[in-house]
């Protein structure tokens, strides 16, 4: 076990190595250089005074900000000894299963490009580079044959994976019984129990005003929805994250949602974000990548039918085929239990994307017309495909659907959603044994139905519906499609409220 | 003496047959003894006409007034605006007031329209101050978009210029009258698209006015991105909203039709505008309807047998400010959706249950007042008789800006309180 002194300064060392460098660490030297002008700061105490002007004109707090999201993005560490798998995931046989599922869904998406003859990503002719650009705010007029594709995965093919997981080291000889597990998952993963979750979600508590509830037409406003916009737009006003985070356990304001969202995610959409975004989208104009149907037909199937968010479709397609292209999701994958797919060019000159493995070693063989002439396994040509590591499967559309009622300016949508996307969603389609974690949640739900509902949970058993099987996709969207926007947004309020997807568990009992 | 309405209806639709008959009302025919009869437009003309019409009697209940027409033309319904607020303001009522550029603050809420070919040199000379402007021109006794095209050139519009060498003005029929309105050609789009709104008003009475809006009213989006393109001018799928022309267009989509809640409407204004001009649309759209109302409401025949629910047409531009296109007599009551079945037939069911009270043979002399559980969906709009009594101390002046109590994103209680600071 890691002692505490060691473990704050392993973090410090950690925060301070990934901000150096970035664009917040040179304007702060900037704007430290430009204060030497200012008459108060003087050369005798030069460090104070610079830092209480970084204080006082709001740049300690931007520094703040950017910490403390650090902090809820990356876990802890554990002992230096430990291999960087174990941060991924600490369990090996966790790591197996992900990784057999991941053999699993290339060997689909490389099937379905030989059969389709279609490689992975070539290069746009300069007229179709010419008309994507023309049509790229309405991409959802275009018609493109999407008849032969098929999404990679359904959440249901997952959920037959996660009901197979078994830990070799646990034998659990007893049949089961009212005091064992009668779910479908089997993994002895710990979970809270209710008394557990009550201390940790305490603001969801009966006393305290909540927004979704206590601002319903029938309680006068002064009662609590008054208060609680006013403390909101003093949070915005400090510019404050942690102070947001915790404000928004209680739900936020529809006016403030956005902002306090961003200020959460740490999002503040500066123009090297923008010009990043742009970036991507040029990406998307040069090269045209396989996974880009898939990404058409998942939002054809999903989000255009969707009452909802059928109004959106064109963003959807304006932040899905950018965030394919994005490597700076790989970053995720150090956390992450998943590894994202390699791919081998044929020449390096000549972007042309043959086909899939997780390794050199395990390369899959593809018809004679693609063979690479010896460059197979070798690292220098290797490349994650897609270049953001993330396979999409059916129902990936909706994690961006919803935030389209909040940011209308693409560039923003876009940050908004990849942070969302790497602080939760990534969870929701990986095995791993990580708290939010799918199976982490699948678990959670179970036992919190079997603990309190007995009766409707035997009878649902009883009539061949395991309870999880109607509520794991409704986890797996994170309610996303499932619930009216409205409470769909409020329920969002409290997974970034409280960093943890376990709401969603509790949100399905 | 208890006994089963009778009912009879010219609109075979579902939505209506099936609210008939889960009150056991009976159908009858039309020359039989009837209680309710939901006409349509024909039927209305044919009943009041002074050759063909007859008296009805105390137990008789119809769904339209005799001459709706002076607010559901859009020709008829532009006069009596202008003629209102002509009215307004010769009598100094503050609710006429004009800004610095002659426009009324509170009382420019339809497009600046003519009617042709009676105004067609007003029109010209109103033009001329703007030549890159479109106009749109609409037939004024047509419905679903028929016969609606869009002009940028006078040219487009000859036909309908007055002869100037004849000094007799030959009348035209009025099947082909047009009106000729300024095209609000910066409305609101959201996800790139334009829409308008569909909002159902029913009026009890006009004198004392007494009328309740639908809460839950719909936006209509076009399937196809909105351009003010030139090149696009005759693209109907691009300009038009009615869902009579879209479900033609390659995109439609059976299962959302297009249509969107006005709650997500309002929640996506207030997560991405801000609430304070959220209310403030909102507000002014209940503003112009009742507005709408109270200008024909002196010319309107209120005959104590009718009831009517109007469907009203409304487009928001991008700055926010709400625009009336039109209002329809004979809203449509057919379903292109699922959740559209079921909307229209709850708005039947709540239109019923006002003006016919407890589903009994109806008396024609009640009070239509009716109590407030059974308004449904409905919330009162405008109740001139409350506004009345509650004295002079109000502002009479004041649109007194929305009650803080807006909560949520659907259920708006517009107490009579707030609305009848408008007098």
């Amino acid at each position: 076990m890691l002692d505490p002194d060691r473990g704050l300064s392993l973090t410090i060392a950690r925060v301070v190595q990934r901000l150096q460098g970035s664009s917040l660490h040179s304007q702060l030297e900037r704007q430290a250089r430009v204060s030497l002008h200012k008459p108060e700061i003087k050369l005798e105490s030069l460090k104070e005074d610079i830092k209480d002007f970084l204080k006082t004109s709001g740049w300690e707090k931007k520094l703040q900000n950017a910490v403390y999201s650090e902090l809820n993005v990356f876990p802890l560490p554990c002992h230096p000894a430990a291999p960087p798998e174990h941060i991924k995931e600490p369990l090996a046989y966790m790591r197996k299963a992900q990784g057999s599922w991941e053999k699993r869904i290339l060997k689909s998406l490389n099937s379905m490009c030989t059969e389709l003859s279609i490689p992975l990503a070539q290069k746009r002719p300069v007229s179709e580079q010419k008309e994507l650009l023309n049509k790229w705010n309405e991409m959802g007029t275009d018609e493109p044959d999407l008849s032969l594709f098929r999404p990679v995965y359904a959440p249901k093919d997952f959920l037959e994976v996660l009901m197979n997981l078994r830990n070799p080291n646990y034998e659990n000889g007893e049949q089961p019984s009212f005091r064992n597990h009668l779910g479908l998952i089997q993994v002895p993963l710990k979970v809270k129990d209710i008394s557990e979750l009550k201390e940790d979600f305490s603001e969801l508590g009966l006393n305290i005003g909540q927004l979704g509830i206590d601002d319903s037409a029938q309680v006068p406003p002064e009662f609590f929805e008054n208060e609680h916009v006013r403390v909101g737009q003093k949070v915005l006003a400090e510019e404050d994250s942690a102070a947001a985070q915790q404000y928004v356990r209680q739900g936020c304001p529809t006016a403030l949602r956005a902002e306090l969202w961003a200020l959460i995610l740490n999002i503040s959409n500066q123009p090297e974000d923008i010009l990043y975004y742009e970036q991507l989208k040029s990406n998307v104009i040069q090269h045209d990548l396989l996974v880009d149907s898939l990404i058409y037909k998942d939002v054809k199937l999903t989000a255009s039918n969707d009452d909802y968010y059928f109004v959106f479709e064109d963003y959807l397609y304006q932040v899905l085929l950018c965030f394919s292209r994005d490597t700076s999701v790989l970053e995720h994958f150090t956390y992450s239990s998943a590894t994202p797919p390699k791919s081998y060019i044929q020449a390096k000159c000549d972007f042309q994307v043959l086909f899939l493995s997780r390794t050199s070693a395990d390369s899959f063989p593809l018809a004679a017309s693609y063979v690479t002439r010896g460059k197979l396994g070798m690292e220098e040509y290797a490349v994650f495909y897609p270049p953001n590591g993330v396979i999409p499967f059916h129902g990936f559309s909706m994690y961006v659907a919803p935030l389209c009622f909040l940011y209308h300016e693409p560039s923003k949508l876009y940050q908004i959603f990849r942070e969302m996307y790497v602080r939760f969603f990534f969870r929701l389609h990986s095995i791993s044994s990580h708290p939010s974690g799918i199976v982490s949640l699948c678990l959670l739900f179970e036992t919190l139905l079997q603990t309190h509902l007995p009766q409707l949970f035997y009878h649902l058993r009883e009539i061949g519906a395991q309870p999880l099987r109607i509520s794991f996709k409704w986890m797996v969207r994170a309610f996303s499609g499932y619930l009216a926007t409205d409470q769909l947004l409020l329920l969002w309020d409290r997974i970034l409220g409280y960093n943890s997807l376990e709401i969603l568990a509790g949100c399905t009992c | 003496m208890a006994g089963k309405v009778k009912w009879v209806t010219d609109i075979e639709k579902s939505v209506l047959i099936n609210n008939f008959e889960k009150r056991g009302w009976i159908q009858v025919a039309e020359n039989e003894d009837w209680n309710f009869y939901w006409m349509s437009v024909q039927t209305i003309r044919n009943v009041f006409s002074v050759e063909t019409g007859y008296r009805l009697s105390d137990d008789q209940i119809v769904n339209h007034f005799p001459n709706h027409y002076e607010l559901t033309r859009k020709d008829l319904m532009v006069k009596n605006i202008k003629r209102y607020r002509k009215e307004l303001e010769k009598e100094g009522s503050p609710l006429a007031e004009k800004d610095e550029n002659g426009k009324y603050i509170y009382l420019d809420f339809v497009p600046v329209t003519f009617m042709l070919p009676a105004d067609y040199n007003l029109f010209v000379e109103e033009f001329r101050k703007n030549p890159s402007s479109t106009w749109i021109m609409k037939p004024c006794g047509k419905a679903q978009g028929k016969g609606i095209f869009l002009i940028n050139k006078l040219s487009q519009i000859k036909k309908w210029s007055r002869d100037s060498k004849t000094s007799s003005f030959v009348s035209q029929s009025s099947k082909e009258a047009y009106v000729i309105s300024l095209y609000i050609n910066n409305p609101l789009l959201i996800g790139g698209k334009k829409f308008d709104l569909r909002l159902y008003v029913l009026v009890s009475t006009y004198r004392p006015l007494r009328c309740y809006m639908y809460k839950l009213g719909f936006c209509r989006f076009c399937t196809v991105k909105y351009t003010p393109s030139t090149s696009e001018l005759d693209n109907m799928f691009v300009h038009l909203t009615n869902v009579a022309i879209q479900k033609h267009g390659d995109d439609y989509n059976h299962i959302h039709g297009g249509k969107w809640t006005v709650s997500n409407l309002r929640l996506y204004l207030e997560s991405t505008r801000g609430k304070e001009v959220t209310n403030k649309l909102f507000d002014e759209i209940h503003w112009i309807i009742v507005q709408s109302l109270k200008a024909v409401a002196p010319v309107m025949n209120n005959d104590k047998h009718c009831f009517e629910c109007y469907g009203y047409d409304i487009i928001i531009d991008d700055k926010l400010k709400p625009w009336l296109i039109e209002v329809n007599a004979s809203p449509s009551l057919t379903s292109s959706t699922a959740n559209d079945r079921i909307l229209k037939y709850n708005l039947i069911n709540d239109t019923l249950n006002i003006a016919v009270p407890n589903g009994e043979i109806p008396d024609c002399k009640w009070n239509k007042s009716p109590p407030k559980e059974v308004l449904g969906n409905y919330e009162v709009l405008y109740d001139e008789e409350m506004a009345q009594s509650d004295g002079p101390e109000r502002d009479p002046r004041g649109r007194s800006g929305q009650s803080t109590g807006a909560k949520g994103s659907r259920a708006r209680d517009l107490g009579k309180p707030v609305l009848t600071t408008w007098k």
